[in-house]
């Protein structure tokens, strides 16, 4: 992993009328870096990764994006979200268009870059995960899993420096979510800086170089992932932690 | 009862240019209907202020007043401030006025089925708000607003009888008038009604025909 700071968050504060959901978040995600934020739900995680994404505007505070401000408004923040890719928890693939057409459709629009180039490169990925023969099918045909797959595809062809994911996998069937995860892991294998929202506890251990925990609108743990699964430092991480732990309460209670 | 086939013979011509009268109104008038329609659907998607309202304010006139009136005003209400229309004119005026705001609210509900996450994800593709509405949200919406927009044709279309009114010579004023001069009005009305469901028949078939093509395309996930 390099050291070179790609998105740097700074004092970032983010009202909804008079509720603040954040309240001041500093972070530094360096190239290459996979950061998972946990925490528990309503605790802004997601809000977080919208505001990197220009999805939501900042009540306070600045992103930066390779050392430059992005301001929430105008050419800049379509110039960003081409550097940043997102995928969402419901996939949000156009239903109007084939699989293919997904893809190519905003590095040919946008990008304005040549069709020919686009479709080699979904070509390549859509074979890594298995999907190929589906290029000519519409969502609709596919599966949860394999439209979040195309989704990763789809906004990884836009070629990213920055990949955001919020909850993919939790509109999922259980038997879905692995083949989602796997490509996931893979991206972080090919140095892709990562930043992902999850409730897939293992997932998360596995795949990231920094845990990241949100509670009350603050970053209360940022530590390496083996250290906050086994010894947290706070104990409202440690509540968190015992609530996905349900082998253990049973057999303390008996 | 035994039918004046002679009578049918002879005034058929009437007709048929009363038809072509009536099919050119009603187009003209579906067209520019569309355009308004368009217009102001996207005034109000897009919550343009002021215009916004000026555009509610048209879409309740045109929807709580009669055609007829619409018409007369045009037509006998205009010329007392100095502007002069033909009756033809006032025909697809009036049209357009009343067709407007029905085809704007259709495209309107088509808009607004588009769920945000979609123009989220869009935006997430760097895709500005001109491509997200060519792209995303115009073809979804598309999908939703034709059934609309075929009732409104159709409703369109038989509201044009209205224009005899007006002396606009359509296929009700012809009807009418040669009911008044040769009072055969058996033939003068199965004659108006034939002539209304050979225009109308084949656009409603057409109408059926593209609403289940989109519904087969079930672009819903």
């Amino acid at each position: 992993m390099e050291e070179r700071i790609q998105l740097k968050v700074k004092g970032l504060v983010k009202r909804f009328g008079s509720e603040t959901v954040l309240d001041g978040i500093d972070l530094d995600v360096h190239k290459g870096e996979v950061v998972v934020v946990l925490g528990p739900s309503g605790c802004g995680k997601s809000t977080l990764l919208r505001c990197m994404n220009g999805l939501e505007s900042l009540s306070e505070g600045n992103i930066f994006l390779d050392g430059e401000e992005v301001s929430s408004s105008g050419k800049k923040i379509t110039m960003l979200r081409q550097k940043i890719g997102m995928v969402f928890q419901s996939y949000d693939l156009f239903p109007h268009k084939n699989i293919m057409d997904n893809i190519t459709l905003a590095p040919v629009k946008v990008q304005k870059r040549p069709k020919k180039d686009v479709e080699s490169q979904a070509e390549k990925l859509l074979k890594r995960v298995g999907l190929w023969e589906k290029r000519k099918s519409y969502p609709r045909e596919l599966s949860g899993g394999q439209k979040q797959r195309v989704a990763i595809i789809r906004a990884l062809c836009m070629n990213p420096e920055v990949m955001l994911f919020d909850e993919v996998t939790a509109a999922l069937d259980p038997e879905m979510v692995r083949e989602v995860l796997d490509v996931m892991l893979e991206l972080a294998d090919g140095g892709m800086t990562m930043v992902i929202v999850t409730h897939e506890m293992q997932f998360a251990r596995a795949i990231a170089d920094r845990v990241i925990f949100l509670d009350g609108g603050n970053i209360v743990e940022d530590l390496p992932p083996e250290e906050f699964f086994t010894a947290p430092k706070t104990q409202r991480a440690k509540d968190f932690l015992q609530t996905f732990a349900y082998e253990k309460r049973r057999t303390d209670t008996n | 009862m035994g039918l004046n086939f002679d009578f049918i013979v002879k005034y058929l011509p009437w007709y048929v240019d009363a038809a072509i009268l009536t099919v050119r109104v009603a187009f003209l008038g579906i067209l520019f209907s569309l355009v308004v329609g368009i217009i102001c659907s996207a005034v109000q998607y897009y919550h343009i202020p002021v215009i916004r309202t000026i555009v509610s304010v048209y879409i309740e006139i045109s929807r709580n007043t009669p055609l007829l009136v619409q018409l007369f005003f045009l037509y006998f209400g205009l010329p007392k401030i100095g502007i002069l229309l033909s009756a033809e004119t006032c025909a697809v005026v009036g049209l357009t006025f009343l067709g407007g705001s029905y085809m704007s609210e259709s495209i309107r509900s088509g808009l607004e089925s588009v769920e945000k996450s979609q123009i989220e994800s869009a935006a997430s593709l760097g895709m500005g708000k001109v491509l997200t509405m060519k792209e995303v949200i115009f073809p979804q919406a598309l999908a939703v607003s034709v059934p609309g927009i075929c009732a409104n044709v159709i409703f369109l279309i038989k509201e044009t009888s209205v224009v005899s009114g007006i002396a606009l010579a359509d296929l009700m004023y012809v009807a009418n008038d040669l009911i008044g001069l040769y009072y055969e009005t058996d033939e003068t009305l199965i004659m108006l009604v034939l002539f209304y469901l050979i225009i109308l028949l084949p656009i409603s078939a057409f109408a059926s025909f593209i609403e289940r093509r989109l519904r087969y395309a079930g672009f819903g996930n």
